[in-house]
């Protein structure tokens, strides 16, 4: 335990340091959303006064909301990809015995290793080749494959938190290998599975790098239609765009807090590894 | 990681070898189709186009304008790093401290730009940095400039943008290290007459050393490869080597050279990875530590 006493000069001037940093990581972000409603052309701060002009903006542009539902679109398949996908390698991993599996370990951390620059060209060059830039199926599938780390390791996580006799007392009392996962293991790690289905969710849709390379000119992804319009036309319709986006993330996280609170106080608290 | 037991390790063994395998081929299939299979066609670019050739590799390093953009690459990694650090620590060491609320809304503060869209955030300084933005207002009107200063564009406002998105991940896995320290060592220390500089100095600094090279060490391997911050934010004067990578493949379409310098990223990432991988805890990271 702290003592009063031991609050010096130095670690009162140190703590005064600290919340100035944790107000420097919140301001950029939080200035945004005061400045979406100001009617400024150039955004300012504070806003001279109010209006929805930008949201009505972004709300009536067609090329905005055809990225908009694309990326819901994308991001909602890759949840539910990546969870299944990734539940089942996590059982693999944990619960069965896996040929190779150092190799496997190796490939459910290589997508946070490898820079995603280095994957998005790479996907690029590939896609282009095999027709699945713009598609569904191509960023579906690349996304996945960005999401498996948080996905996998979320899962594990909860996989490892829950009594694997349970199980095993399953199994002997006659249960075959499917009906002991469906009644006992997956109710157990289904807080997990829900926080790694959101993590997929916003990995997915926030995802800048990648789609930048695999958007072709009919189907862009949010981000690469942001990262366009940032370079050549800033205007404060993009404020909006972003406190739109960042309100989505802060619900999806509330919603993971909830999800897994069942067992653990957040879930996945942690952020991976976007390198972008 | 090898040195601990591995996190796969526990639990018990229900499914054979072979179910087991089949379990694991749609993640095999996956990575296959959008990691492992471009990663060894673009890399087979660099080596074998036209025929088996390092020519490509030996452009990297011969041609001044490419090496200028590897250096200033690794200048302002290692700067962003550097500022990451100074500035995370104090806020890691006294989350490490706090306790109840205001400790959550400490982690809500850490984590929540972690999770917020990097477009938004370099977004976010593009409009205060603006000529006629708010940090130009500010210094303007507290009268340390005459007239607003072209902040974009600069060195300067890459490292800060880059520092602001990155410097949670120094501060997560050093709040995890120096949460685990006990009081006890530093209560010792000030028994034997330590003050408080002496306790930080030798007892809480060395103990907190693998958060220090953990966190360091990604936030340097991320800054190598950032595409999105430094490309809106900086000019052709502040080029990094992922924006140069994009040049070579949407303008100049040489994947031979892109695929070139990606190999030599790739193999700066694995030294750091094989020299750094005790420290490196991913899973501080990725999913619950």
């Amino acid at each position: 335990m702290r003592r009063r006493s031991e609050l010096t000069a130095g670690r009162l001037a140190a703590n005064a340091f600290a919340y100035g940093v944790a107000i420097f990581l919140l301001v950029p972000t939080a200035l945004i959303v005061p400045m979406s409603f100001g009617p400024d052309r150039y955004l300012k701060f504070p806003p001279s006064g109010f209006t929805l002009e930008w949201y009505s903006a972004y709300f009536s542009d067609r090329d905005w909301l055809d990225a908009t539902f694309f990326s819901l679109r994308i991001a909602v398949l890759t949840s539910i990809v990546a969870t299944v996908v990734g539940a089942l390698v996590s059982l693999a991993l944990v619960r069965g015995r896996l040929p190779g599996k150092p190799v496997f370990e190796l490939l459910v951390v290589g997508p946070v290793i490898v820079p995603n620059i280095a994957i998005a060209i790479a996907t690029y060059l590939v896609f282009d080749g095999l027709k699945l830039t713009g598609t569904t199926l191509g960023f579906v599938a690349a996304h996945t494959a960005l999401a498996m780390p948080f996905v996998v390791f979320t899962i594990l996580a909860s996989l490892h938190r829950y009594d694997a006799d349970l199980e095993r007392a399953a199994l002997s009392c006659g249960a075959s290998p499917l009906q002991a996962f469906t009644w006992v293991t997956l109710p157990q790690i289904l807080p997990g599975i829900v926080s790694a289905a959101l993590f997929a969710f916003i990995i997915s849709f926030d995802e800048p790098v990648i789609s930048f390379f695999i958007s072709d000119l009919d189907h862009r992804s949010l981000p690469r239609k942001m990262f366009e319009d940032i370079d050549y036309n800033v205007s404060p319709t993009l404020a909006a765009v972003a406190t739109v986006l960042t309100g989505l993330t802060v619900l999806a996280l509330v919603a993971g807090h909830f999800a897994g609170r069942g067992r653990q106080a957040s879930p996945g608290a942690r952020r991976p590894t976007s390198g972008n | 990681m090898k040195a601990r037991p591995s996190r796969f390790m526990l639990g018990g063994r229900t499914y054979s070898p072979a179910a087991s395998l089949l379990l694991a081929t749609p993640f095999l299939l996956v990575l296959m189709l959008a990691f492992l299979l471009p990663l060894g066609m673009l890399l087979r670019e660099s080596l074998f186009v036209p025929s088996f050739t390092v020519e490509h590799y030996r452009r990297v390093f011969d041609e001044p304008v490419y090496l200028r953009v590897m250096y200033r690459t690794i200048r302002i990694s290692a700067l962003v790093t550097l500022i990451s650090l100074l500035l995370g620590y104090p806020l890691a060491a006294m989350m490490a401290r706090t306790r109840g609320l205001m400790l959550n809304l400490l982690l809500v503060a850490v984590l929540l730009p972690l999770w917020t869209s990097v477009l938004v955030r370099t977004y976010a300084w593009l409009v205060l940095l603006q000529r006629n933005g708010v940090v130009n207002d500010l210094l303007t009107g507290l009268g340390i400039v005459d007239a607003p200063m072209q902040l974009l564009r600069t060195e300067g406002a890459v490292v800060l943008a880059m520092s602001h998105v990155l410097l949670p991940f120094v501060v997560l896995p050093l709040y995890a290290t120096l949460r685990a320290i006990p009081d006890d060592y530093a209560r010792a220390a000030r028994m034997l007459g330590a003050n408080g500089f002496a306790v930080f100095r030798h007892v809480t600094l060395p103990l907190s050393m693998p958060g220090i090279t953990s966190g360091c060490v990604m936030v340097f391997l991320l800054a190598l490869g950032f595409f999105v911050t430094p490309a809106l934010i900086g000019g052709p004067q502040q080029m990094m080597l992922a924006t140069l990578v994009q040049q070579q493949v949407t303008e100049l379409l040489n994947w031979p050279f892109a695929g070139a310098i990606i190999g030599v990223l790739l193999l700066a990432v694995l030294g750091l990875m094989i020299v750094f991988h005790r420290v490196i805890r991913l899973d501080r990271f990725v999913g619950q530590a």
